[in-house]
């Protein structure tokens, strides 16, 4: 026994790096902590909301106020008595973030197509980065961007009856999220085996056969996880609809009125509203449910990708 | 050629012409209108109390002070987190996965909730504790209100996932030889990550650190509540001080200044100003990756 | 016996670099010719241009001409994709795309625009029945085809390739990932396909080409050294080269 257990002891690591890796262990766990503590610290200032007597503030359903003769959906947190509708301002939301996406998925994924698939790979290597480089550009700027110049260009263009709208936040955004939905789909287009393209011209097949039949469904997990990127930068994104979208909190469908999205609505009256108050209480439970929905989306993008990529080759296996 | 592959090459190659063209038109109205409004005066002198003349000085200060700290603060942790999922942690652990799972989620947690989050925590849980501790007397809050400090911590938080992921990149791509080298010569774990890895990953870790810095100096959001200031016309010396910040003066001037069109000249400086910073930090990042890259490929 | 295939005086540059240096040489119809050499020897460069695959790499550039039934493959007027349904070809590694097995066969059929179910199904049998792999896989057409083994993808590159009856099949290495069992399996297709196509085949195995070809060549730093009748050129070669590379002395 005793012969058996000194060398053991003697090629144990030492106690330094036993340390070492405890410590760098509990630094790795500061990401779930931080994850943990936004969770925490948003809830726990809006949930008393639900038990503070704060009886009738009708969020989501309709509600018939004071000198209203049928109920709406209205958010006029100032007004009196103060209205908290939310349905407005995730109509404004998907409206905004629904323009977005219809503007900038067919740009970027085509983009995307020819920089994988029709250039020349030299042309390829500084294109990408120029793209690349306008994801990096602040919000901040295209909001201005979108102030001073695409406002203007798409009232003389259109004829909209106010400057801002939803159309103007919406062009905007899609420069923010057009060069990440490029570059994600980009990558998994030019991941696509050689081999595979090879087969498929080989087989007679033109270019464009090889394209959509061959590469672009190899490359759809891909692609599809780009869109979900996409969609979750669009609908958490602040400046640019804040400054962009007039930020009037109406339900009207059309691309050329003006909206308010969840995101501004937070960063526009969270200012001006005193600690605790309801009006305070409905904005962080505003951010937690952004919190969710990016949550949600995140889990559901990745079953579907995870899926899809499954479909195409099953002998993938489940955890990477 | 045949009219199918036409059609694909037609429609992707405009699609490809439109992005590059609004790119190229809007970056380049930008960037003419705003050199020509940018004068040495605006980057040293500190604006005037309706902003619309004067400088961006403490503007730009109060950006690299909260970049800074952000560093400070947030670099080690991203780097020592990725260090031990790329060299320590099981492949298939469950504190691993978890971590990875936290580092996505964490990178897809909008701007604005971090925000809410230094509010909630920075300003109003740790600021406030620590007054309720240390400052019992004083009339008004020291910690517990909205400074330098708290907005470069959100931020630090807000920027770890980019640390993580390029740096643990940059980690895994050292080849395992070098690693193996190491060991066979006797060095321990602990050697070995500082003295082969972490100097041959450097390129790749520079890169997440200025990537990080970039996002960091443009956001907005983060920084609404938790210490930006409207209009604060010294420099901070003190972390708990409020501080001008570039890419929220941007927001003032052009949505909140008292006369839009006397301040456009700033606006266009400002906006340069920020404009060539992140470029620049993200062309350093690029330049770097493809460094890191063919460094280890050759 | 006629000439499927004829070269003429074929080089091919990679940018200025010479891969194959001035190659003349018939390939006959229906016959299995085999291509030898040592690794580098420009026998696959070869075997692209013949169904003019070589242009899909940027900087190659191609002089002398390639006969198919006595046509140029590289006029000016040859639509490239008519080439390739002719000239089909096999891949070193088998490469079936992430599909079933079903679409993987009649993918040519239906990039070519056959859209009648019944032609599809008739076709897809017998591709598969050619390679040998209708039975292993009648049951599960629909199932993907990177659930078969390395061997049946093989074979199904193969089906892949002759379903869209091309006249000729270019095989490069198509052994070579294999393990022995499998090899024989795909050298007695070869065998078997010869009665109905023209093939040619790289491959780095000297027993291969001896078992299975008719004709061989021996390529050596991008020139043709020797071309014989493959029992000819393995049991009396003629060039002092060719008799060292089969003797083992480089390659």
């Amino acid at each position: 026994m005793s012969t058996s257990r000194k060398p053991r002891r003697r090629f144990r690591r030492s106690l330094g790096e036993r340390i070492a890796e405890r410590a760098l262990a509990l630094v790795a766990a500061s990401a779930i902590g931080a994850i943990t503590l936004i969770l925490v610290f948003v809830v726990r200032e809006a949930l008393p909301l639900f038990w503070d007597g704060h009886e009738g503030l009708a969020l989501a359903a309709p509600h018939r106020y004071p000198n209203y003769d049928h109920p709406v959906y209205v958010w006029q947190p100032v007004g009196y008595p103060p209205k908290y509708g939310v349905v407005p301002l995730f109509v404004g939301t998907l409206k905004i973030t629904g323009l977005a996406m219809a503007i900038s998925t067919p740009l970027s994924l085509l983009a995307a197509i020819y920089v994988a698939e029709l250039m020349r790979p030299r042309r390829r290597a500084w294109i990408k980065p120029i793209i690349e480089l306008v994801a990096g550009v602040p919000s901040v700027v295209l909001g201005f961007i979108a102030l001073t110049y695409i406002a203007g260009a798409t009232q003389d263009l259109l004829g909209c009856t106010y400057r801002l709208n939803a159309l103007v936040a919406a062009i905007a955004l899609s420069l923010a999220v057009l060069p990440v939905i490029f570059t994600v789909a980009e990558d998994a287009l030019h991941g696509v085996p050689l081999a595979l393209r090879e087969a498929s011209l080989a087989l007679g097949a033109r270019r464009y056969q090889t394209v959509t039949r061959v590469v672009l469904p190899a490359a759809l997990p891909g692609i599809l996880a780009a869109l979900v990127l996409g969609f979750g930068r669009a609908i958490g994104e602040t400046m640019i609809v804040l400054m962009a979208s007039g930020n009037a909190a109406v339900l009207d469908p059309s691309p050329t009125s003006s909206a308010r999205t969840l995101t501004a609505t937070i960063a526009a009256e969270l200012g001006e509203s005193p600690r605790g108050s309801e009006h305070w209480r409905v904005l962080f439970l505003l951010g937690m449910i952004l919190l969710l929905i990016t949550w949600a989306l995140d889990a559901v993008g990745r079953i579907v990708v995870r899926r899809l990529a499954r479909r195409l080759d099953p002998s993938t296996d489940e955890g990477a | 050629m045949n009219i199918g592959d036409r059609g694909l090459r037609l429609l992707s190659g405009l699609a490809l012409f439109v992005v590059l063209a609004a790119i190229l038109a809007i970056f380049g109205l930008v960037v003419v209108e705003g050199a020509g409004a940018l004068s040495w005066r605006m980057l040293v002198e500190a604006p005037s109390s309706d902003l619309a003349t004067g400088g961006v000085m403490p503007a730009i200060y109060g950006t690299a002070a909260c970049t800074l700290l952000m560093t400070v603060a947030g670099v080690p942790v991203g780097v020592a987190t990725a260090v031990y999922l790329a060299e320590y942690a099981p492949r298939r652990s469950r504190f691993a996965t978890a971590v990875r799972a936290a580092v996505r989620i964490l990178a897809g947690v909008p701007s604005i909730v971090f925000g809410l989050f230094g509010l909630g925590f920075f300003v109003l849980f740790v600021g406030k504790s620590i007054d309720g501790l240390f400052y019992r007397d004083a009339a008004s809050p020291v910690f517990g209100r909205p400074a330098l400090l708290w907005s470069s911590l959100t931020l630090a938080v807000l920027t770890l996932p980019v640390v993580i992921v390029t740096t643990e990149e940059a980690i895994r791509r050292v080849p395992r030889e070098l690693r193996e080298a190491s060991y066979a010569l006797g060095a321990t774990q602990l050697t070995t990550i500082g003295r082969v890895v972490l100097p041959h990953a450097r390129a790749g870790i520079l890169t997440g650190v200025v990537l990080a810095v970039s996002r960091g100096a443009g956001e907005v959001a983060p920084i609404l509540f938790t210490g930006v200031a409207n209009y604060l016309p010294r420099i901070p010396t003190d972390v708990r001080d409020g501080f001008m910040h570039l890419g929220y003066h941007v927001y003032v001037l052009a949505t909140q200044a008292p006369d839009v069109d006397r301040a456009r000249a700033m606006v266009f400086g400002t906006v340069l100003v920020l404009l060539v910073l992140t470029f620049v930090l993200d062309a350093a990042a690029l330049l770097l990756r493809a460094r890191a890259h063919r460094g280890t490929r050759s | 016996m006629t000439a499927k295939i004829e070269t003429r005086d074929l080089s091919t540059y990679y940018r200025e670099k010479a891969a194959l240096k001035g190659v003349t040489l018939s390939i006959p119809e229906r016959r299995v010719t085999a291509l030898i050499g040592p690794s580098g020897c420009g026998k696959s460069t070869f075997l692209r241009t013949l169904n003019r695959m070589h242009e899909l790499s940027e900087g190659v550039r191609v002089t002398g001409q390639v006969y198919l039934d006595g046509e140029d493959i590289f006029a000016p007027h040859v639509d490239p994709v008519e080439v390739r349904r002719k000239v089909g070809m096999v891949f070193q590694r088998s490469n079936p795309f992430p599909k079933s097995i079903f679409e993987n066969v009649a993918y040519g059929l239906r990039v070519a625009g056959e859209r009648d179910r019944a032609v599809l199904e008739r076709c897809v049998r017998e591709s598969l029945e050619a390679a040998a792999l209708w039975d292993e896989v009648k049951d599960r057409l629909h199932e993907s085809a990177l659930e078969l083994s390395g061997g049946q993808q093989q074979r199904l590159c193969v089906a892949r390739a002759v379903a869209v009856r091309p006249e000729v099949l270019l095989m490069d290495e198509p052994a070579s990932a294999l393990d022995p069992i499998a090899t024989a399996r795909i050298e007695e297709l070869i065998v078997t396909l010869k009665e109905k196509y023209t093939i040619v085949l790289v491959t780095h195995s000297m027993q291969e080409a001896r078992r299975i070809s008719d004709q061989a060549a021996f390529l050596y730093l991008g020139e043709m050294i020797e071309v014989a009748p493959t029992l000819e050129l393995f049991e009396s070669p003629r060039e002092p080269r060719t008799q060292e590379y089969l003797r083992g002395r480089f390659g």
